[in-house]
């Protein structure tokens, strides 16, 4: 019955919020990684409440599986508190790590899963007099524990405790001791290796392991925005605050110390979004992050800089909804919401990142497009991606790239009588040109407003006017999928006649699944959705299938709404796969579902008799 | 109601400022507001203000609200670019106007609906960020453009058009400027246009956070008997602390005061206001003293007018941020972007 897997299964700490486990867990699974095994871990945590449970999934995987798996094959269970779900959590034939000080009966283990106990405090008791002390490295010795019992080379966790302490060169000792402390207990007492087990290999490369928002948030540095205002809410501020560094790192001119950049802690949403409107309206690249209750209490706004055309970008780290919902667990459930923001009729750009590389570069990118469509431009990411980290290719820069600036009329444009009309559509893309406050002393001056006007900007509530204004930014929008990051179509193996459409932090569990599917000899094209506007191959690819799976994790099918709505396809055509319990979609529920579905509809159908 | 654009006739003789701008230069387009309506009144000071600093129109950008007042920025600088944004609002859209572009000068214009009630939240914050900035609340105690409704400044037991009490207490917004570290705070009257010139002039050469509550009667909701904020009211409640000439910098700086009658306050950029004072013993360098001044008249049931209070050396927002002297929205690739080779080493302390 013993599990037998080597660079290919779950690990799970079961922490208490606030105990100092997080720094070590974290060590714990860049040592895999270090030791070329790609892995993708997961933080599961409560409400920012010290004492609540918290959790750190490692998915280790040898095929690069980023993906949740599901299932745990070694649970390190700090936390008596939940105990019975998490050994509850075991895959039958895994291991169960806990701190054995205490002894507990044999009613509270599993027949079926390997108990591994070790006096985890009571060696801390026996080194450390200091209470914090015993509780720290109680952290750092079950990671050295683990290096044991999983054959992980210490050499690298002695590299990764130097690299942190860079600096704090007096913290290195310390956490070397309690590191081999933890070693040699489980290499004389306990039975190492065990089933599960870490082989050097060489599946990471030159990819790098960051979170959605800190890269993000470099994306951000990169694309040119000075002006970030924002209002706490998890799990967006973290970008927030990462903004912060890589700006006071980056962007702080050398002879004279001043900043080359502002972050504004608004006091709410509202405003947040409003100095971010003044900031575009004014020629500076801003933006604002926030997750689903912050877009809710920015809705007025976003139309005023939809209709008035200012650019602005605005991160959504989506959380589970709706109201305040599940603000630590992980959903898709904003699509709506920010595809159709505000009063009246409005759409709007829509960026899915699918890991923390597209969030760099879809950040920096979405500068370009707020200034080239004078538009808000919304960036949907999640806490799976936003908060986790996450191996993906290196971030990249051109050198030769230069900001797209947009339609902006200089001094010189207006002195050499070039007519200005701030809503005419001079080039016939519905994009019109705009100048900044304060170009000339006589031209170019235009009054902004959400009210009607108009092609020379001026107050009307004449019918005619607000029809064509309202076709044009329709055709703007058009326009604008010529600017858009195209989607990503991928054939299967086999001639397939149907399909599956998917986006945003789905796709690493995506991947894995059609992997499974294949197996099965079931055969789906696939399209990762990158934008919305929707890209014309979007329709076309739901066109050439029988049928169309739209994989999402959201109760309400949100894109395969918006797929209907704009796309004009036949509802039957799409299957709605639907993931939303707040934990990240897996493999194997999406295997599952696609699976129980094509079974389904292979069932012949019922003849009717007269 | 459409745009109405004035002539753009100019009479010959019409007298120029240093720019060589008339004052038609500083106009806008025709005011559609009710005829006799206190918010044209400040339009035209804001005009005259303009005009006799010597101000170039379009390096002013005028950010407003929603509301009568709100919809004024349209009748003066019409070659100053505009920006009516949402109810309650404009101070935020204000605060990131300025973040890009510290160099021109930002109006804000706003009612008391707008501002001290659904946008007290973002009035109370610009003040406390001290947005360099001239912030106008046209205060009338009325809802005008949603036809009457009591403003959370209608003071309590005032009566609207049709005779009702109103119950609720009133918000001051110049003891709550004070309180929330304005640096400028002045109260005028729109019908006293000898006094609301030079307040406005002292606020735009302050620069910091400068409030400005100006009372402003709505002729068509509330000019009638049991308003405290119709003409006639005001006349006969108005206690003025001072009055103000304002010398802007290259100004030579004239040294003849009268002792004890005039204060000169020089401020960080060289301007000098000079205080007339008309109470004896107002000190508007203290902001504790002002507070409970202004207490202390409206419990006698007067409204004070005049610069209330102010900070010599005031700090604004870029100050407090350390930005770059440069324009944000002027700033390129070569200032903003660490490039590829920066963006590598960042790759590499992740693996
Ligand atoms: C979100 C929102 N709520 C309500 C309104 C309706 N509204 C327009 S103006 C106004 C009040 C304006 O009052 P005030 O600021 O005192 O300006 P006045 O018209 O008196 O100058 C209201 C409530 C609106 N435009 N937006
Ligand atoms: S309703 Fe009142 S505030 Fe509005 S324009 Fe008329 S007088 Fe002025």
């Amino acid at each position: 019955m013993s599990q037998e897997r080597v660079n290919d299964f779950v690990v799970k700490f079961a922490n208490v919020n606030g105990s100092g486990s997080a720094s070590a867990n974290r060590l714990f699974a860049k040592s895999v990684l270090r030791m070329g095994v790609p892995v993708s871990p997961r933080n599961i945590f409560p409400s920012n409440i010290q004492g609540l449970p918290t959790w750190y999934e490692v998915r280790v995987s040898e095929e690069g599986y980023l993906g949740a798996r599901g299932g745990v094959d070694l649970m390190v269970a700090m936390n008596p508190q939940t105990w019975d779900k998490d050994l509850a959590s075991i895959e039958p034939g895994g291991y169960l790590f806990y701190d054995s000080t205490k002894p507990l009966p044999t009613s509270k283990f599993r027949d079926d899963v390997h108990v591994i106990g070790m006096p985890l405090t009571e060696i801390c008791n026996r080194e450390y007099t200091d209470a914090r002390q015993r509780q720290l490295f109680k952290n750092i010795i079950y990671v050295g524990a683990l290096s044991a019992l999983l054959e992980i080379d210490v050499k690298e966790i002695e590299k990764l405790i130097g690299e942190q302490f860079k600096g704090k060169d007096r913290l290195i000792a310390p956490n070397l001791h309690a590191l081999h402390m933890g070693r040699d207990y489980a290499l004389k007492y306990l039975p190492c290796p065990i089933g599960l087990r870490v082989r050097r290999a060489n599946r990471v490369g030159n990819r790098i392991f960051i979170d959605g928002n800190n890269a993000a948030a470099l994306g951000c540095v990169y694309g040119g925005a000075t002006v970030a205002a924002w209002y706490p809410i998890t799990p967006s501020s973290s970008m927030a605050e990462a903004f912060m560094r890589h700006c006071r790192k980056y962007r702080v001119d050398a002879a004279s110390g001043a900043n080359k950049f502002t972050v504004i802690q608004a006091e709410d949403e509202l405003a947040s979004i409003g100095i971010v409107i003044g900031a575009g309206w004014n020629g500076a690249r801003a933006f604002t992050c926030t997750s689903g209750p912050g877009i809710s209490l920015m809705q007025e706004f976003i139309g005023l800089a939809y209709f008035a055309e200012i650019p602005a970008v605005l991160f959504d780290i989506q959380r589970g909804g709706p109201s305040t919902g599940m603000p630590t667990r992980t959903q898709q459930g904003d699509v709506l919401s920010c595809a159709y923001a505000s009063h009246g009729d409005t759409k709007h750009v829509l960026l899915f990142p699918e890991d923390p590389h597209e969030c760099f570069e879809f950040a920096a990118r979405s500068f370009d497009l707020a200034e080239r469509l004078q538009a808000p431009i919304f960036v949907l990411s999640d806490l799976d991606i936003g908060m986790n980290e996450r191996l993906c290719e290196p971030l990249q820069w051109d050198d030769a790239r230069r900001y797209d600036r947009g339609k902006v009329m200089r001094y010189e444009d207006l002195e050499a009588g070039r007519e200005f009309g701030r809503y005419l559509d001079v080039d016939g893309d519905g994009i019109p040109y705009r100048t900044y406050p304060g170009t000339h002393p006589r031209r170019g001056a235009f009054f902004t407003r959400g009210t009607t006007r108009d092609a020379y900007a001026r107050y009307t509530e004449e019918g005619a006017p607000y029809v064509e204004n309202m076709q044009r930014l329709l055709r703007k929008f058009e326009t604008a999928k010529q600017y858009l990051p195209r989607p990503v179509v991928a054939k299967a193996k086999e001639p397939a006649r149907h399909g599956a459409v998917f986006y945003g932090s789905t796709g690493p569990a995506m991947k894995e699944a059609l992997d499974r599917l294949e197996e099965k000899g079931v055969f789906l094209d696939t399209l990762r959705l990158r934008a919305f506007p929707f890209h014309d191959e979007v329709t076309e690819f739901i066109e050439s299938h029988d049928q169309v799976f739209v994989v999402e994790q959201n109760r309400d099918a949100q894109m395969r709404a918006l797929l209907l709505n704009e796309c004009g396809v036949a509802p039957a055509k799409l299957i709605p796969v639907l993931h939303y319990d707040g934990t990240p979609i897996t493999a194997r529920f999406i295997t599952r579902e696609i699976g129980e579905s094509l079974a389904a509809l292979n069932v012949k159908p019922i003849k009717r008799t007269a | 109601m459409t745009y109405i654009a004035k002539p753009k006739l100019h009479h010959p003789e019409l007298p120029k400022n240093k720019l060589g701008y008339t004052r038609r230069d500083y106009e806008g387009a025709i005011s559609t507001l009710c005829a006799g309506c206190g918010h044209d009144s400040i339009s035209a000071a804001i005009i005259q203000a303009c005009f006799e600093l010597d101000l170039a129109p379009h390096r002013i950008a005028k950010i407003s609200g929603i509301g009568c007042s709100s919809k004024t920025p349209t009748y003066f600088l019409g070659s100053s670019h505009g920006f009516n944004s949402v109810h309650g609002r404009m101070p935020s859209v204000l605060t990131g106007a300025n973040l890009a572009n510290r160099e021109l000068i930002y109006m804000g214009v706003s009612g008391d609906g707008d501002s001290a009630s659904i946008g007290l939240g973002q009035f109370a914050h610009i003040l406390r960020r001290g947005v360099n900035m001239v912030y106008i609340v046209e205060n009338n105690g009325v809802y005008g453009l949603t036809k009457g409704q009591f403003s959370a400044t209608a003071d309590p037991g005032s009566k609207d058009k049709r005779g009702n009490a109103n119950l609720d207490d009133a918000i001051d917004m110049v003891a709550l400027a004070l309180q929330m570290g304005a640096t400028y705070v002045a109260r005028g009257f729109s019908g006293d246009k000898d006094q609301l010139v030079p307040l406005i002039k002292g606020a735009i050469l302050h620069r910091g956070a400068a409030f400005l509550d100006v009372i402003s009667p709505c002729v068509a909701f509330n000019n009638h008997d049991g308003s405290t904020k119709s003409y006639d009211y005001v006349r006969e409640h108005n206690d003025a602390v001072n009055r103000l000439d304002v010398i802007p910098p290259r100004a030579p700086i004239q040294a003849a005061y009268e002792p004890g009658t005039v204060e000169t306050i020089t401020q960080h950029d060289g301007s000098v206001l000079k205080l007339r004072k008309l109470e004896a013993h107002y000190d508007p360098h203290d902001r504790i003293h002002a507070m409970h001044y202004l207490e202390q008249r409206k419990a006698a049931g007067e409204i004070v007018t005049g610069l209330l209070y102010i900070d010599r050396e005031p700090e604004d927002l870029h100050a407090r941020l350390r930005t770059v002297d440069a324009p944000f929205n002027q700033l390129n690739e070569a200032d903003l972007c660490p490039g590829a080779a920066a963006l590598e080493a960042f790759n590499a302390g992740l693996r």
